[in-house]
């Protein structure tokens, strides 16, 4: 049989912690009852599910009635740039959409819905080649006219970190509504909404050792949101549907954890990060890391090598028992090379072949070791003829 | 099982490559599955061979097999391997056959390579062959289920080729494939088996028409030199071919020639039809080397075609001068003639004009 896998593709999604688990299984069929409901099997739902959104308050340094609970990331970030848009214009007048080139597709196709389907403005901010949106190009576009900004804390595909604290500064002080996709970062980054000067963050529990199928939207206070689904009550009236109380006490659970041990699971992660990355730049012919140098996700490797299929690298690691990704997985083997990538201005032959390597807190450094190993031939092996030769 | 030996099996999505992985599967081998994306939706109609539709079969097939299975993208190799060689032979008015560049550059190319590069130690297919592996060198065998036999195809591979390769129906029967595939988990029985041009759907001088490949429409002339009609484009025609010249004569005519020289298509009566010598270029031997610089075969001029005594004088560059016992009416420039030793496939060439 084939060794054990390897898996090193946290960016993707992480297992569920068991003390996550642990924490969660008591609300399926004990403790059942629907938080709206007026008896004690919905009373005592309620307390969990209040309980999970004071646990996640705390950690982001807000009021709990600030925390709504939603079914993902990517609807969070729906929830909040739809939501903060139409607000902000029936509000205000405001009609332009500001986010920079590297977002994920829960924001970057939801701007693009807004534009084509509702009538608002959309500016792209371009990004340096480390992935970074400059504060001068912010403020340049930066008016009373803009609706809502949207920029990634940290981004998934080449780990770059926003400095997000200076870019909401530049937003508050014009009035204009500040959104952080989250989702990546906050496996990782401190996310003290107080400190990041943010009115909207988005995160998803299965990238911290939460369950999947389960997000968070912080909302500041006073921020207009419209509602994008129409029903109950419930997140007050913001996010209808019946709460489900065991994933959200889930996501509590695994963000409090996430926050308790950042420093040991950061220290750990950030060993083996710099380990891959310097191993790699030395090993595998014309490698190059992507994204900031430094100021990158602690568990975040990225590279593009040049004339090399990434699907076929991945495909190949992962018959070798390694688990990792590319800005351009596609299961069908129709290579398309990433937006960000290609935004970041690389050029095709280099963004085709892209490898993403991201640690978790149990991944273990042998395996690592022995993935550094095997990678600098499989990449050989896999490297096309140079281009000129056709 | 004492070895440590990995398989990759090619996947196709079809019947015969699907029970090839069962087997390999049922018989314990770690195997996982690869398959070669081939062309692409825009480049002219959809390839039937490798549509979505056939991936997520194959991928149906090693799910419930429970080994992985990898998409590699060959599109770029094989349009330069097969399609385009494929297409100026047309228009020069040969008879290429592209599944046999298809086997030598891509399935034991490109496929082989990924299957190495992942780590594979052997690839198997669904061809109907049999491969032998001994200590002075690997040996390729016809299939025992003689309709079905495929070491047509394969005679282009090289002892390099051959000490990876397993073709896991090479001892069976059509039949007993069949019964195979009704193995519950493989959803598959009911579709299509492989066919050759897998390239084209349906139609192919729809496709040779969306590539740019013109058809350039010519004179039928007797042998004589009389104007008989008018053809479609050279490339329409076998020799040998009967049906479909659209001429009106009393008795049966054959295509015996085509006269690229002049774009004339030269038909004659049925004896006139056929050659009994012909020369061949890019000459494989499968040993390595020839088993004589002159030597008797059996010789197969056709994919399923009879095979007949011949006559083989080797020469230099790869080349060999062809002797058959009796003329042959379908001996067309571009197939392979591919000689054989009992079961013992020896190797071949490609037919010159």
């Amino acid at each position: 049989m084939a060794p054990a896998n390897v898996y090193l593709d946290h960016a993707a999604t992480t297992p569920v912690d068991p003390r996550v688990l642990a924490a969660m299984l008591p609300y399926f069929s004990e403790t059942y009852g629907n938080p709206s409901s007026v008896h004690a099997y919905g009373q005592r739902a309620e307390a969990a599910l209040e309980s999970a959104r004071e646990q996640v308050s705390r950690v982001l340094g807000c009021r709990p009635a600030e925390v709504i609970f939603t079914a993902s990331g990517s609807e969070s970030d729906n929830l909040a740039l739809r939501g903060a848009a139409f607000a902000e214009r029936e509000r205000r007048g405001a009609d332009t959409i500001l986010v920079s080139a590297v977002e994920h597709p829960a924001v970057l196709k939801t701007a693009r819905q807004l534009q084509q389907q509702f009538g608002f403005r959309l500016v792209v901010l371009p990004v340096d080649a480390c992935g970074l949106v400059s504060p001068a190009d912010l403020a340049e576009h930066l008016s009373p006219q803009v609706a809502v900004v949207s920029i990634l804390y940290a981004n998934n595909e080449i780990g770059t970190i926003h400095p997000i604290a200076m870019l909401a500064a530049q937003c508050r002080d014009l009035g204009v509504v500040f959104h952080t996709d989250a989702v990546q970062a906050a496996s990782q980054l401190p996310v003290d909404v107080g400190e990041l000067g943010v009115d909207l963050l988005a995160m998803g529990a299965h990238k911290f050792y939460g369950p999947k199928g389960v997000g968070a939207l912080y909302v500041r206070n006073g921020i207009g949101l419209l509602p994008w689904l129409t029903g109950g009550g419930q997140e007050q009236g913001r996010r209808p549907g019946t709460h489900n109380v065991p994933l959200a006490v889930g996501l509590a659970e695994a963000l409090a954890l996430t926050a308790a041990e950042r420093q040991s699971r950061n220290a750990h992660q950030q060993r083996l990060r710099d380990r891959i990355i310097s191993a790699v730049e030395q090993t595998v012919d014309g490698a190059r890391l992507t994204g900031h140098p430094s100021e990158r996700l602690p568990n975040h490797a990225s590279f593009v090598f040049p004339d090399v299929d990434g699907n076929a690298l991945l495909a190949a690691l992962d018959a070798r028992g390694f688990a990792c990704s590319s800005g351009s997985a596609c299961k069908s083997g129709t290579p398309e090379p990433s937006e960000t990538l290609l935004a970041l201005g690389l050029p095709r032959r280099l963004a085709l072949g892209s490898l993403r390597v991201t640690v978790g807190k149990d991944t273990d450094p042998q395996a690592v070791e022995r993935f550094l190993d095997i990678l600098p031939p499989v990449v050989a092996a896999l490297r096309r003829p140079a281009a000129g030769g056709k | 099982m004492t070895s440590r030996r990995r398989i990759a099996v090619a996947m196709s999505g079809g019947v015969d490559s699907s029970v090839a992985a069962a087997l390999l599967r049922d018989a314990g081998e770690d195997a996982f599955g690869l398959m070669l994306r081939l062309s692409g939706e825009d480049a002219g109609p959809a390839n039937r061979c490798c549509a979505p539709a056939d991936v997520a079969a194959a991928r149906q097939v090693a799910g419930q097999l429970d080994f992985p299975f990898y998409v590699v993208d060959a599109r770029e190799a094989f349009e330069q391997s097969v399609i385009s060689p494929f297409l100026s032979g047309y228009a020069q008015g040969l008879t290429p056959n592209p599944c046999i560049e298809c086997n030598r550059s891509i399935r034991w190319g490109v496929l082989l390579e990924h299957a190495l590069a992942f780590g594979a130690t052997h690839l198997a297919t669904g061809h109907y062959a049999r491969v032998e592996h001994l200590d002075g060198g690997h040996i390729l065998r016809t299939g025992l289920d003689a309709r079905k036999d495929q070491s047509y195809v394969l005679h282009v591979l090289t002892q390099s080729h051959l000490a990876h390769a397993i073709f896991p129906l090479g001892e069976l029967t059509k039949e007993q494939v069949r019964a195979h595939a009704r193995d519950p988990r493989l959803p598959v029985a009911d579709r299509h088996e492989s066919q050759d041009l897998c390239f084209v759907d349906g139609d192919y001088r729809a496709f040779l028409a969306a590539r740019g490949v013109a058809p350039n429409p010519g004179p039928i002339l007797g042998l004589e030199g009389e104007h008989l009609g008018q053809h479609s484009g050279l490339a329409h025609y076998t020799l040998g071919q009967r049906q479909g010249l659209g001429i009106a004569s009393r008795q049966a005519l054959y295509v015996v020639e085509k006269d690229r020289a002049r774009n004339a298509l030269i038909v004659g009566r049925r004896e006139q039809v056929g050659r009994q010598r012909f020369d061949l270029a890019h000459v494989n031997w499968i040993a390595g080397a020839p088993p004589a610089p002159t030597f008797e075969a059996h010789a197969q001029v056709r994919y399923h075609a009879v095979r007949l005594r011949a006559r083989v004088e080797c020469r230099a560059d790869a080349r060999a001068a062809v002797e058959l016992e009796a003329t042959q009416p379908d001996v067309a420039p571009g197939q392979s003639a591919v000689f054989f030793a009992g079961d013992i496939c020896l190797g071949g060439g490609i037919i010159q004009p």
